[in-house]
């Protein structure tokens, strides 16, 4: 029983790590460049979430038939924080990585790397320092199954993950710009040339990107607060990644779950503190035993 | 424009070109000896302090800008040459003993963690090395009887011989000594096979181990050697705060030792200097802004770090040759004026350098 | 006996067999060409040489030397120097530097004597100076000495891969594709610099080569491959008249 509940809190927390570390993939996938500000974007979109959620409680306290559906501005902030995130997925890239396409990923990465202090700066202008807590209809509640106690936001989290993965296969496996992703993703010149506008499909995948960092932030907002320190839980997040095998998408989340299932357990028979480093005592052990990762993607340089 | 007349090989093997190189550098010096006699307390715990970055820097610098190895957990090394001294120190091993010590001791570490580093490339060994931080600062954290834990422990004074050298002065040049014998064996180094095995590594792997460059190896002691360079920075910068505790060395730590080498200038010693002088001056000409700004602006919480941030992505965008990079483009300028072309520097834009094959 | 002996030499990636059993050697003193349409596994065969690639089955052997497991950086040490395909040099530094580098194998200073400069470290860099400047006297790389490779023109870096290889003072020279890229007039300057090396030098050249012009004027023997095996070994003209061989480039 006692398993079952480390588990549970486990996959919970994993999937938040899988979520973020599926945003770092995707933009590597698809641009070659390592954006180290994605916990920060997914502190940006928890916070544009709360905002959201006072205005849309505000705004609907004039339709009645709104104020009393319970969760409607949490729904309608939600939406509406990812295509903020989306938009200024689009923004960063355009007015930021653009210029740096075709710099070595060294640069790329401390350059995110600065956007990531920059962004936190920013949050704590706007919205302080003290943690917040956002008023989602997940909290709180929990499910009690045979004295398995499960709250309300872990369902959230795990379902909110298993709807952005299938969205994100049937949207890779079937529209057409998915396709044309994969396409830029594997070789952005020949994409180019058969009429792909590789350059807009960087932005798109950017939005992309800025959107499931957003729907990380919020999915966790209910067990974690809100605070401009909490994106460096992406740290965590890329050891997934790699753990995963950098690039593969499908690896980011079991890379997640991985390192997700691994803390409670830590935490509960190793010494005090251990959990917080676990995370990256498996990428060590990972990078030495198996550097290419759970599924590897990646290939050696051809001479 | 100075044209240099070579008559003999030595003049390629010598650190000064010409004497009007001899002379500057002749300059510099006498300034920074003399610095002491013009300059406050205040100004000379700082220019000490700036000296300690420089050296860290420089070890930085052998490897992210010479061996093209980038690491995200340099703090590490400047807190375990910090730690590693201070617990000498209060073993009773008199300082000239413990600084090389500790040093050492940084070296070997650095080349442990150079061993897995060998079969990684660029993001993954960033990753790799900001895990080894983690792991090393939680080390450092739980292993009380060392490290004093959270607690923290106090580093015993400067002793050389019976004198301490706890006073500005002393210390100032004890930093400014150290300083010039670390940039001088770097010199050194990248003048001879080892730095050069560095460069060939840095550029082209495959090509280098054509050339019978051993490549783990090369890389190993990269690491041992940056991580040196750093942990005796440490010995230093333990002295300088006096008392050790966790919360010293962080991941920011690391990443400052990053900008320090990026806004210098990647590949050149001198940006070494460069990015040191602007991580010492960006702090007061904060300090300076919060008094004039308006109050709110002052009370952004993670101002500093937000301000490092933006100056180093607007490096990277319109400047990723550092501050020597600009300076080189300045005096050429100078030199070749009217005549300078822009596009001397421009760079070279591949559509996409990948390091991939699929 | 040879310099150089291959025996059933095999390697696949990934199921398809890129080189199979070809076995060869390469005399002392000769110009030894591969020849082949594109794919046949000539670049192929030197990455194995150079132990880039570890081969499935068969051996090499170097100077009566069994290098079939000796790792890449060795290789350069016992006396094999190569160029790439597409040059490989380090392009941020000088064209002094990168031949500087090539000394690395004749090393004879240790880390601690290079961190401080002693003596022996100054002696032997003002050695190595020298040695450079005679291999940039020879193929005429005088005026850019000091010029970083970024910014000089393909064909001077060819011939800067090539100079940087001879420095190693090896005593077998792989030339991968060599006049690629170059122009009529640089080609034949080049085949005149192949025979310098061979005569002058006494180095024995290896080379993977398109232009059968230059493969007919410098070869001593022409080994034709085609789909990862042997066609054929002889004479230039030999090779060029072999049906085989006529029929690999020309189709039934």
């Amino acid at each position: 029983m006692e398993i079952l509940q480390l588990l549970i809190i486990g996959v919970s927390q994993g999937c938040v790590y899988g979520l973020i570390a599926l945003g770092f993939v995707l933009i590597y996938k698809a641009t070659e460049m390592v954006n180290f500000a994605q916990g920060d974007m997914m502190m940006l979109g928890a916070f544009i979430a709360f905002s959201l959620i006072e205005a849309f409680d505000w705004l609907f306290a004039f339709v009645p038939v709104l104020s009393a559906l319970p969760g409607a501005s949490f729904a309608f902030a939600f939406l509406g924080t990812l295509l903020v995130m989306a938009a200024f997925g689009v923004l960063l890239e355009r007015g930021v990585l653009r210029p740096m396409i075709g710099e070595p990923p060294f640069a790329v990465l401390m350059l995110t790397i600065g956007l990531g202090f920059v962004l936190r700066a920013v949050a704590g202008a706007i919205w302080g320092n003290q943690p917040r807590a956002l008023d989602s209809p997940f909290a709180g509640g929990t499910f009690d199954i045979g004295g398995l106690i499960i709250g309300y936001e872990n369902v959230a989290i795990v379902a909110g993950t298993a709807l952005l993965c299938g969205a994100l296969y049937l949207f890779f496996r079937f529209t057409r710009i998915g396709i044309a992703m994969q396409a830029a993703s594997q070789n952005q010149l020949a994409a180019f040339y058969v009429g792909i506008p590789v350059k807009r499909v960087f932005a798109l995948v950017w939005a992309i990107s800025a959107a499931i960092a957003a729907a990380a932030g919020i999915l966790v907002a209910p067990v974690n607060l809100i605070d401009p320190l909490m994106g460096f839980i992406g740290i965590k997040a890329f050891a997934a990644a790699i753990v995963g095998g950098f690039g593969s998408l499908p690896g980011a989340i079991v890379g997640g779950l991985l390192i997700g299932i691994a803390e409670p357990f830590v935490a509960l028979h190793l010494p005090p503190g251990l959990s917080e480093v676990s995370a990256f005592v498996i990428l060590l052990a990972m990078l030495v035993v198996r550097p290419q990762g759970i599924f590897p993607s990646l290939q050696q340089k051809k001479v | 424009m100075r044209f240099v007349l070579k008559t003999n090989y030595a003049q390629d093997v010598n650190l000064f070109l010409h004497n009007g190189q001899r002379f500057w550098y002749g300059l510099l010096a006498l300034a920074v000896l003399l610095a002491p006699l013009g300059l406050d307390r205040f100004y000379l715990g700082e220019f000490a302090y700036l000296y300690i970055w420089a050296i860290a820097g420089v070890g930085l610098m052998l490897l992210v800008g010479y061996t093209g190895l980038v690491s995200l957990g340099h703090a590490a090394f400047l807190a375990i040459g910090a730690y590693a001294h201070a617990w000498l120190l209060t073993q009773g091993v008199p300082f000239v003993l413990s600084v090389p010590l500790a040093t050492a001791f940084c070296a070997v570490i650095g080349y442990l963690v150079g061993l897995p580093a060998l079969r990684m490339t660029g993001i993954y060994l960033a990753i790799a090395t900001l895990a080894f931080e983690r792991i090393a600062a939680w080390v450092i954290e739980h292993w009380e009887s060392v490290t004093g834990g959270h607690f923290g422990m106090r580093v015993p004074d400067p002793m050389v011989f019976g004198m301490s050298l706890d006073g500005p002065v002393p210390f100032y040049y004890l930093c400014l000594g150290i300083l010039s014998l670390s940039l001088f064996a770097a010199l050194n180094l990248l003048r001879s096979p080892t730095g050069r095995a560095f460069i060939a590594v840095r550029d082209s792997e495959v090509s280098a181990e054509s050339m019978g460059i051993n490549l783990a190896r090369t890389k190993c002691t990269a690491f041992a050697i940056s991580a040196a360079f750093t942990g005796l920075a440490g010995t230093l910068f333990s002295h300088r705060i006096g008392y050790l505790a966790p919360d010293a060395f962080t991941v920011q730590t690391s990443i400052q030792l990053l900008l320090m080498v990026v806004v210098g200038g990647l590949g050149s010693l001198q940006g070494v200097v460069y990015g040191a002088i602007f991580l010492g001056l960006l702090p007061q000409a904060i300090a300076i802004g919060r008094d004039v700004l308006p109050q709110w602006i002052g009370e952004i919480p993670g101002l500093e770090p937000g301000i490092f941030g933006a100056i180093l992505v607007l490096f990277l965008i319109f400047e990723p040759l550092g501050i020597h990079g600009r300076w080189i483009k300045v005096r050429l300028w100078f030199d070749q004026f009217p005549l300078y072309r822009r596009a001397t520097y421009k760079r070279q834009r591949s559509y996409l350098r990948t390091e991939r094959v699929r | 006996m040879s310099l150089f002996e291959a025996h059933d030499l095999s390697v696949s990636f990934g199921g398809i067999k890129a080189v199979r059993d070809v076995s060869f050697t390469i005399e002392p003193g000769e110009v030894f060409s591969i020849i082949g349409p594109n794919g046949a596994g000539k670049t192929t065969i030197f990455n194995l040489v150079s132990r880039f690639y570890e081969t499935d089955s068969g051996s090499m052997a170097f100077d009566g030397v069994d290098i079939t497991g000796v790792p890449p950086h060795r290789i350069a040490e016992m006396g094999i120097a190569r160029t790439f395909q597409n040059t490989e040099l380090f392009e941020h530094e000088t064209v002094l530097t990168n031949l500087l580098i090539a000394h690395h194998v004749h090393r004879r200073t240790s880390l601690v004597t290079d961190l401080l400069f002693l003596p022996g470290a100054r002696r032997q860099e003002l050695d190595f100076r020298r040695r450079v400047e005679d291999v940039i006297d020879l193929l005429d790389l005088q005026s850019y000495r000091e010029q970083p490779i970024g910014g000089l023109p393909y064909g001077a870096r060819k011939m800067v891969e090539i100079a940087r290889a001879l420095c190693l003072e090896p005593k077998l020279l792989l030339l991968d594709e060599p006049s690629s890229g170059l122009n009529p007039e640089e080609t034949e300057d080049l085949s005149f610099w192949i025979e310098d090396i061979v005569e002058d030098l006494g180095i024995t050249v290896a080379m993977v080569e398109h232009d059968m012009n230059l493969v007919a004027t410098v070869s001593d023997r022409v080994m034709a491959m085609a789909d990862g095996a042997e066609l054929a070994t002889g004479n230039p003209t030999e090779i060029q008249n072999h049906p085989d061989v006529l029929r690999a480039y020309l189709g039934d």
